[in-house]
């Protein structure tokens, strides 16, 4: 990789005034937590930045916070791991997305920030070969191209998919992103912090450069279920090829405010509004989770070698649904 | 230093390919020695002119206080191997995708390769060096020769690593929890049957191993 500055800030508003500072003289500037996707990056001069301004050594933003109000604040800066193993009980859709990305190795380094941040991981965009719409090419290249891993909804600008397991039960669990700028911060929906290829093609998040992410916080809801399951080839260590998360809230027996999200299938994760409205206001069981799981499919737009992912997305979103309301999804043997 | 157990010298000849290399290396350097001090008297200079120069690190590796001045770059897994001659710790993807470069950061299991040596400042590292030697094993070490946990040997490190991290923090893993702790760790020889027993055999203490 190219040799960089190191900046090593001692707050955050230091490390907000060095990205604007670098951006305002010129010189490229990245952000870095745990740096696990970063120096994939620089090593495949996919990047080559000036400086590198140093978050990982800063000592706030880097625990989970419980309010009076039984909200969580999880500091950007917290592990994978640390999310998977500390809000277990009360988040099961996030833990379980967390704990199943990458390997424990990455999982013990890398941030909920970074996941969050992550720039995706199809193979004309990450390969220095090719020139796709998102490094200003002209055409997406994938779409007429090498395809089984890309999107199967949203894919008609460019067929990335997001590649965040923790942003899908984010936008399920409609959780806020809270950010820091030298102008003063923002808090977003999760399901505004993604953006569409249409809105950003050179970005998948709605981060202005030099902003960073500080918090995500859950508010606490009363009677509230989740859960988040995946399909993958291998049964550890793999991208899933169809993952989702489910949350609702119990209210006499039947399900409320339900939100199905399905991730690994569009540029941003996506949510499954027909087969939300199908389970809206009803118990869950085995007839209406199959059911839920062909609605999801609803506006798909397989590419030429990706449709094998719709009956995979149908039933991650089936058994999702079943394991969401504690009955049995099929996927207890491999736990 | 007595930190390289992992390599002992080849007694037949005396000499070790590595120790080799670098004699040959501590010559050239040698020949350029006058270059080499002209270059130390003006390093403060270039120091501040160049703010992506070596900047000092100090890490406590297997007990063992290291300080170095390593370039911005410059990744733990460099450090270890390069400057302080730790090389049990491999580097096969350089990605993250194999866990041949695992060592354990503050009793945690992570890529040396995908973090930079600057992060690692004041921390704990301890690499396959620092579980044992080969006189004195560290059961893990131990249980994975009884199993003979190995064939080309080059993951190994990293799976010893994996293991030890997982019977640090659980002394009683599942056969699930084995097979999740070294799931970042790739061996192409397949060898997989025999690090799960191994890491079954270390954590029950047994003396026997029984092949899966």
């Amino acid at each position: 990789m190219k040799n960089f500055e190191r900046v090593q800030p001692r707050s955050w508003d230091e490390a907000a005034s060095a990205l604007a500072a670098a951006l305002k003289s010129g010189k490229s500037a990245e952000a870095k937590g745990a740096g696990t996707e970063l120096l994939d990056r620089l090593k495949e001069y996919n990047l080559a930045p000036d400086q590198v301004v140093d978050l990982r050594r800063l000592s706030s933003h880097n625990s989970i916070l419980r309010n009076s109000s039984g909200g969580i604040s999880i500091g950007a800066l917290v592990t994978l791991s640390a999310v998977a193993s500390g809000l277990r009980k009360d988040l099961p859709a996030l833990a379980d997305a967390c704990e199943g990305a990458a390997t424990p190795q990455i999982r013990n380094a890398a941030t909920l920030a970074g996941n969050l941040c992550q720039r995706p991981r199809c193979w004309y965009f990450r390969s220095s070969e090719f020139q796709c719409l998102k490094k200003g090419g002209v055409e997406c290249l994938a779409k007429s191209g090498e395809n089984e891993f890309h999107a199967v909804f949203g894919n008609n600008t460019c067929a990335i998919v997001h590649p965040s397991a923790a942003g899908v039960a984010l936008v399920a669990l409609n959780a806020r992103i809270e950010t820091l700028a030298p102008g003063g911060g923002r808090t977003f929906a999760a399901a505004d912090f993604f953006v569409r290829p249409e809105v950003d093609i050179f970005a998948e998040n709605a981060l202005k450069p030099g902003e960073l992410v500080v918090d995500i916080h859950v508010d606490r809801l009363e009677g509230v279920r989740s859960a988040y399951r995946k399909i993958k080839q291998k049964q550890a260590f793999d991208w899933p090829l169809a993952d989702a998360a489910v949350v609702w809230r119990e209210t006499g027996g039947v399900a409320r405010d339900v939100r199905i999200v399905i991730g690994s299938a569009a540029p941003v994760p996506w949510r499954a509004k027909a087969a939300e409205a199908l389970v809206e206001g009803k118990r869950i069981d085995a007839a209406l989770a199959a059911k839920a799981g062909e609605a999801a499919l609803e506006g798909a737009t397989p590419l030429g070698k990706n449709a094998y992912k719709l009956p995979m997305v149908a039933a991650v979103v089936r058994r999702t649904l079943l394991a969401s309301a504690g009955l049995p999804d099929g996927t207890e043997e491999h736990r | 230093m007595a930190d390289d157990k992992s390599h002992p010298p080849d007694r037949t000849s005396g000499v070790t390919r590595r120790g080799l290399i670098k004699g040959i290396a501590t010559a050239v350097t040698a020949a350029s020695a006058g270059a080499t001090a002209l270059l130390v008297e003006t390093r403060h200079e270039l120091e501040a002119a160049n703010p992506s120069g070596p900047m000092p690190v100090s890490i406590a590796v297997n007990g063992v206080a290291r300080t170095g001045s390593f370039e911005p770059r410059t990744t733990l897994a460099e450090a270890l191997r390069d400057s302080w001659g730790l090389t049990g710790t491999k580097v096969g993807c350089d990605r993250g995708a194999c866990g041949a470069c695992t060592v354990l950061l503050d009793g945690l299991a992570v890529n040396s390769c995908l973090m930079l040596v600057h992060d690692a400042d004041g921390r704990k590292v301890t690499t396959v060096e620092g579980l044992g030697s080969p006189e004195a094993m560290a059961p893990i070490q131990k249980a994975f020769v009884e199993a003979d946990a190995l064939q080309c040997g080059f993951c190994t490190p990293g799976m010893v690593v994996s293991c030890a991290g997982l019977l640090a923090k659980n002394p009683s893993p599942s056969a699930y929890d084995v097979k999740e702790a070294v799931a970042g760790n790739l061996c192409r020889c397949g060898t997989y049957t025999g690090v799960f027993a191994a890491c079954e055999a270390a954590a029950q203490g047994k003396p026997e191993v029984t092949r899966g």
